[in-house]
């Protein structure tokens, strides 16, 4: 077992897991913040992204125990109060979504997307989100989603 | 298109009611239920395509750290257990019924595919479960495969009761009528194409956690499901011998479906057999490579087409012999699929006036195969408009002209086809002119030109489609061997204050039903559309439902839905006649008004209601207290969505990559409740149509395992791998169901695959190739390129 304190959606956070825990689990299972998803077994599909330190990571590829001291931050953690984050926010206004699966990985990366690059072509877009597959939306409206989120966050 | 009296009503693309949960979070899925207590299962699967099982040691396992139990078929025999059932059986051809075998939830005695399930590990956590699953050794007696499905039935036989691996022969028109055709034609245009095999991949993976009461003897099942009550009906009444009113099915937030989550598999069945057995909750999650294996797959035809013409190039007949592979047992909609739901399609929006088809559906070593999104219909739409384009370019004429003169004209609707249906209404030539348009079809050789010019060649393609919807017609599918009946049920229940809770009997995992039920609710009534709440997916709370494939939702749970509505305003014409002393019949019912003709006399909608909880001044001799009304719908016919979709590819000949620079379509979906949700499912089906015809490809080797069985090695449309796309409609409102509306859901995958492969074939025509496999990867293009450049040059 391996004692894992980090900063989860700002808080403060300590669990005694098994050493093998991966992020995601710790998210999910210890902590029950069920909006980071899993959605395949090969660091493939997305689902799981979320923030370490500001950086967007798939949260199946890291141990819990590799986030010791790291700032987590989840879908559950970037609206504010009960303003949605500019970029939930887009994706609500341009259809950004439709089963809701992949959304929570898909926003954390387009977030960060737009932190590395406020003011990215379609083309950037579609070559930064290469790591979320989406099996809805056909990325039309992601797409658009991420365009308007970027004005928003003031790019 | 109807105005919608209210700013969010029929018509208005108003955004998601149900966004706000998925993207802070929120959203309810199977997995991220936990119950106090769960014990977590994994299912040792088959590692082999077909071998008896000669033991199953277990007690090493038996005995590891928190282990509690571990079921065999030996154990589910022992209780009597059933399978899942086939839901849609047809008569063969000789008129002998479809062999069905029996499908065990846990193997017995015999696996029969890559992923069966064989023995069901139970412990604390699902580590444990795992670990003690490496102590179980199986002893297995291998058997031949039968992956080949051209030459299934020369395999080994799979099951004792489907000699030949033939588990129905199927056919469908009038065979002498379309030899007779075939015989005088001017011009036969022949073709053999493969469908290829599928994984839906929804990006949920299934789930399933069962719970058992034992103080009134019932249970609750969640799982991920399309159809709630019929997971009920099938786990009830023909699994585990559970009544129906003791079993509660919940399908909480689904993420995504396309088919694949329509079925009972059997590890829900496990779950729900187990959490008695073990008197605690049973939780499973598929990881995906489960998905890859034991999901039902998609697809999977081998079509071969003679198409008769005559000297004026008209269609005059049309035979399709088709080998349509089953998989290893009969899933539920595995039969109706390559046979109801895609025989009576092969007329596709063309005047043919003979058809005939044969449709053999065969076993095989592989996972079940089933509906995935479009359903029978794709497998359809390809064959023909694969056989439209070299049709076209057999007798030198434009594909979009030669369909064109092909089309059933507006004024012979309804039009009765060859094949069974009956299409209520259609009009083809404005949706393929408005597409042209759109994708600048006369500007294209220039655009051809210019690419050649860069080294590249460029192509178009077409695809012209029909599809049949709104699936069913109960006595027409019953008719045609449906084990159900296809209505959908709508409770609407008006509160005291006015506000409206919508039950439905269908399932949304991803279409929006939060929303667009909602348009139309507000609409009808004249209430703000956040007065309305939509419920779906428990079994405990709708009155029974069908569940939601086959674009059914909207033109039949919505049909029900503004039956059920339309009763709710009768009944309230009735208060409120009563409570502004007029007669009923001038009562008039407006913007959420009840007003009395040639008075200034209203009552609102919320009064009304209030009237009918605090019945003081009442017609108590005519009505019941309360406002709540149920409605059942069940449709007189499909309905028929229809349209144009036109691909534009560029090839790189150095890499044999094709690029797909630019997507033009125009759909007749009837009247539209919400586009923004229509165009949302319009680009989904594409992408997934493109999927399959450039980048996805269920293969199994020689020996039957499933060599694509990650997205490490199964190619998922990505970003990176698709344009924007340009929508458009055109309508012809459905004639038989008040909203005028034919359901959306599955066009685009069914349109798509045959423009873009029309459009790979015309960009490669100049080099002499005419034929090309889904899906047209770089390696399949980059050696087609080569091979006609060497076959020139010699």
């Amino acid at each position: 077992m391996t004692m894992v304190n980090l900063t989860l959606n700002g808080k403060q956070v300590s669990a005694d897991v098994p050493d093998n825990t991966l992020l995601v689990t710790f998210i999910r299972e210890t902590m029950g913040l069920t909006g980071t998803h899993v959605g395949c077994d090969t660091s493939q599909c997305g689902a799981c992204v979320v923030h370490v330190d500001g950086e967007s990571l798939k949260s199946c590829t890291m141990l819990a125990a590799g986030a010791e001291g790291a700032s987590v931050t989840t879908i559950e953690g970037i609206a504010d109060g009960d303003s949605l984050h500019p970029m939930q926010q887009a994706f609500h206004e341009n259809h950004g979504l439709q089963c809701g699966f992949c959304t929570p990985g898909m926003v954390m990366s387009a977030i960060e997307l737009v932190q590395d690059n406020p003011n990215p072509s379609e083309t950037e877009i579609r070559e930064g989100l290469e790591g979320n597959i989406c099996r809805c939306t056909g990325y039309h409206n992601i797409v658009k989603s991420v365009q308007a989120g970027a004005k928003m966050m003031g790019g | 298109m109807p105005e919608g009296s209210i700013k969010d009503g029929i018509g208005a693309s108003v955004r998601r009611k149900e966004d706000k949960r998925f993207l802070t979070g929120s959203g309810r899925y199977t997995a991220d239920i936990t119950r106090p207590g769960q014990l977590h299962v994994h299912f040792i699967r088959s590692v082999h395509a077909h071998a008896n099982i000669k033991a199953i040691r277990k007690d090493a396992a038996a005995a590891a750290e928190g282990v509690v139990a571990i079921f065999t078929g030996e154990d589910v025999a022992a209780d009597g257990i059933g399978g899942p059932i086939c839901g849609w059986v047809v008569t063969n051809r000789d008129g002998s019924p479809t062999n069905e075998p029996p499908h065990p939830i846990l193997a017995n005695g015999a696996v029969r595919y890559v992923g069966d399930h064989v023995v069901a590990v139970i412990a604390e956590t699902l580590e444990q479960a795992m670990n003690a699953a490496e102590l179980v050794e199986i002893d297995y007696e291998v058997l031949a495969p039968v992956v080949d499905l051209a030459h299934a039935g020369s395999g080994p036989q799979i099951h004792e009761n489907v000699p030949g691996n033939m588990y129905f022969d199927f056919e469908l028109g009038d065979e002498a009528a379309a030899a007779a055709a075939l015989d005088s034609a001017a011009t036969v245009v022949e073709l053999e194409v493969r469908n290829n095999r599928l994984i839906p991949n929804a990006m949920e993976p299934r789930a399933a956690l069962a719970e058992y009461d034992p103080i009134d003897d019932s249970y609750t099942l969640f799982t991920t499901s399309q159809n709630p009550h019929l997971t009920r009906l099938v786990i009830g009444a023909f699994m585990l011998s559970i009544p129906e009113s003791k079993l509660r099915v919940v399908a909480p937030d689904v993420g995504g479906g396309f088919g694949s989550k329509i079925y009972v598999y059997p590890e829900e069945a496990v779950c729900t057999w187990a959490s008695k057995k073990l008197q605690r909750p049973v939780k499973w999650t598929a990881d995906r490579s489960e998905s890859f294996l034991a999901d039902a797959h998609g697809r999977d035809h081998i079509n071969k087409v003679r198409m008769a013409l005559d000297k004026d190039n008209r269609i005059t007949g049309l035979r399709v012999d088709t080998v349509a592979n089953i998989g290893s047992y009969l899933s539920a909609f595995s039969v109706v699929t390559p046979t109801i739901l895609h025989a009576p399609l092969l007329s596709g929006c063309y005047r043919i006036p003979a058809i005939y088809t044969n449709v053999k559906g065969m076993a095989t070593t592989t996972a079940p195969v089933d509906a995935y999104r479009g359903a029978g219909r794709p497998e359809a739409t390809y064959l023909l408009e694969r056989v439209m384009d070299t049709a076209a370019r057999q007798v030198g004429m434009d594909p979009a002209e030669f369909r064109r003169m092909n089309f059933i004209p507006k004024d012979a609707f309804p039009y009765q086809t060859p094949v069974a249906l009956q299409y209520d209404i259609g009009d083809y030539e404005p949706p393929l002119d408005k597409a042209l348009e759109m994708i600048d079809y006369k500007g294209f050789e220039a655009r051809r030109a210019e690419a050649a010019s860069r080294g590249k060649y460029r192509g178009i393609g077409l695809s012209s489609y029909i599809e049949a919807c709104g699936i069913a017609p109960s006595a027409v599918a019953g008719a045609l061997g449906a084990r159900v009946g296809l209505y959908e049920s709508a409770t609407v229940r008006v509160d005291p204050t006015g506000t409206v809770n919508v039950f439905t009997g269908t399932h949304s995992h991803g279409q929006g039903h939060d929303t667009t039920f909602a348009q139309i609710v507000a609409d009808k009534l004249g209430v703000d559309i956040g007065s309305v709440e939509i419920i779906h997916g428990d079994s405990d709370r709708i009155p029974f439902g069908m569940g939601s494939y086959g674009s059914r939702s909207l033109a039949v749970g919505g049909a029900a839905i503004a039956k059920a509505v339309d009763k709710v305003i009768e009944k309230s014409k009735i208060i409120a006649a009563h409570l502004m002393e007029a007669a009923d019949a001038d009562v008039v019912f407006a913007d959420g008004k009840f007003t009395v003709a040639g008075t200034d006399n209203e009552k609102g909608f919320g009064e009304i209601a209030l009237a009918a909880y605090v019945p003081h001044n009442y017609p108590h001799d005519r009505l019941e207290p309360g406002l709540e009304e149920t409605a059942f719908y069940d449709p007189l016919n499909f309905t028929y969505p229809s349209g144009t979709h036109i691909a534009e590819v560029e090839i790189d000949p150095s890499t044999g990559v094709v690029e797909l620079v630019d997507w033009a379509c125009c759909d007749d979906f009837g009247n539209l409740i919400n586009p923004m949700i229509v165009e949302g499912q319009v680009h989904g089906g594409i992408a997934q149509g493109v999927g399959q015809a450039l980048l996805e490809n269920a293969h199994y080797d020689e020996t039957g395992q499933l060599i694509t069985a990650s997205y490490m090695d199964y190619c998922m449309p990505r970003a990176d791998d698709l344009p924007n796309f340009k929508v458009d409609y055109t309508v012809t409102a459905c004639t038989h169901n008040d909203l005028g509306v034919k359901g959306c859901g599955e066009a685009g995958a069914i349109a798509s695959p045959p423009a873009l492969i029309n459009a790979v074939i015309d960009a490669l025509a100049p080099l002499g190739v005419t034929d090309m496999s889904m899906p047209a990867t770089p390696e399949k293009v980059w050696r087609a390129i080569n091979d006609a450049q060497t076959e020139a040059a010699e």
